[in-house]
């Protein structure tokens, strides 16, 4: 266990799959195993390996992907700050899109399942994995969940990642695209701050616009700066409370479902 | 900090690599890191001290390789070294720097016995 952040991945519980009162006992992931058997006093030699330290993330990956293609099922990858709004646009969301495409949740947060509870207050399904002292998911925890979990055949599946803008850049869980929220509560700069995470989205919502009015955030500047980043970013201006936005990116939703269906 | 995932992850190649080719011990541990790829050098020299106990690379020097960004501007083409992501291409001013190097994370090599 790292003793600067806590990380390690001996702590991870995944809660609950189906709607309010029905949660599963948690599942504990195993933690790493140690080897044993070391003896001394023979000849050294070189090992050439040059292998990704991500493949085995990535092949896991690769696998969950042509899960959800099979099924038809558009994964999308929702990664921001804490705070940034994601919980609250995505609970608007499925309340848009229930009863027009199939649904389902899966919610990253290190402790509690009280993301999971507001996703299930929808009707949706939502399964909480807590990473424990993790600061972000990887394959193959979305592959156990997979395996607990009905797949929204046709639909949409929302992985909501843990609010972090650096780890989860690193981790390919399978899904078809990264989805970014950036607050307009936060500063302007955070795509030159955190540009792992802006390179890797393909949609970054410009969340809480509603309160424009009364920060001095210049989204003109935010926007420039995704681009520099990333210049094939689509951007759209977004307000989970006032609904701003919300017809162009329940539009992007759709057609991007269609081309996984 | 995901390099505590990465350290686990290097761990594994190693563990894969001991059962493969039938070695008891690592002694040297060569990891590519690529300045474009997201790890931070110190962080990951801590979080692989910590995962390598009581495993078979308990106790292994870690050489850190650190390979320069390679860039390659969407507009016209040019080649250059870069450093971040969001630099601008030096011939063009174009922003977008397509990374053709250095974002490897890789396990190179093992001094083994």
């Amino acid at each position: 266990m790292c003793t600067t952040c806590g990380c390690g991945s001996n702590e991870v519980f995944i809660r609950g799959k189906r709607r309010a009162g029905n949660a599963d006992a948690p599942v504990r992931f195993r933690p790493h195993a140690a080897e044993a058997g070391v003896k001394d006093g023979e000849a050294t030699r070189i090992i050439k390996l040059e292998q990704d330290i991500l493949a085995r993330n990535n092949s896991v990956a690769d696998q969950n992907r042509q899960l959800f293609s099979v099924h038809g099922v558009l994964a999308l990858n929702l990664v921001s700050s804490p705070g940034s709004g994601k919980t609250t646009l995505l609970v608007r969301t499925l309340e848009a899109l229930k009863g027009k495409f199939p649904l389902a949740v899966i919610e990253g947060d290190q402790q509690t399942d009280n993301d999971a509870e507001r996703i299930r207050t929808t009707g949706v399904d939502a399964i909480q994995i807590n990473t424990g002292k993790g600061c972000h998911l990887d394959a193959q925890m979305i592959e156990r969940c997979l395996r607990q979990m009905s797949l929204p055949q046709r639909g949409m599946l929302f992985i909501e990642n843990v609010g972090n803008l650096v780890c989860p850049a690193t981790f390919d869980l399978g899904e078809a695209a990264k989805v970014v929220v950036l607050s307009v509560t936060e500063g302007e700069d955070k795509p030159l701050k955190y540009p792992d995470m802006f390179r890797a989205a393909r949609l970054m919502l410009m969340n809480k616009c509603d309160l424009l009015p009364y920060l001095a955030f210049d989204v003109a500047r935010a926007e420039e700066y995704a681009r520099r980043v990333n210049p094939a970013i689509r951007i759209i201006r977004i307000s989970a409370t006032s609904g701003e936005g919300m017809a162009e990116w329940l539009a992007w939703l759709a057609a991007e479902q269609q081309a996984c269906a | 900090m995901h390099e505590m995932s990465l350290a686990e992850s290097a761990l594994q190649i190693i563990d894969d690599a001991a059962r493969a080719q039938g070695f008891k011990r690592v002694k040297k541990v060569w990891l590519e890191i690529g300045q474009l790829s997201c790890v931070e050098k110190q962080a990951m020299r801590f979080c692989f001290d910590t995962v390598v106990k009581d495993s078979i690379a308990d106790g292994a020097q870690l050489e850190i390789i650190e390979t320069a960004g390679q860039g390659r501007c969407n507009t016209c083409g040019h080649e250059t070294q870069i450093a971040t992501l969001y630099e601008a291409c030096p011939q063009c001013g174009s922003y977008g720097m397509q990374v053709i190097a250095g974002d490897a994370m890789r396990v190179k090599e093992l001094e083994v016995e």
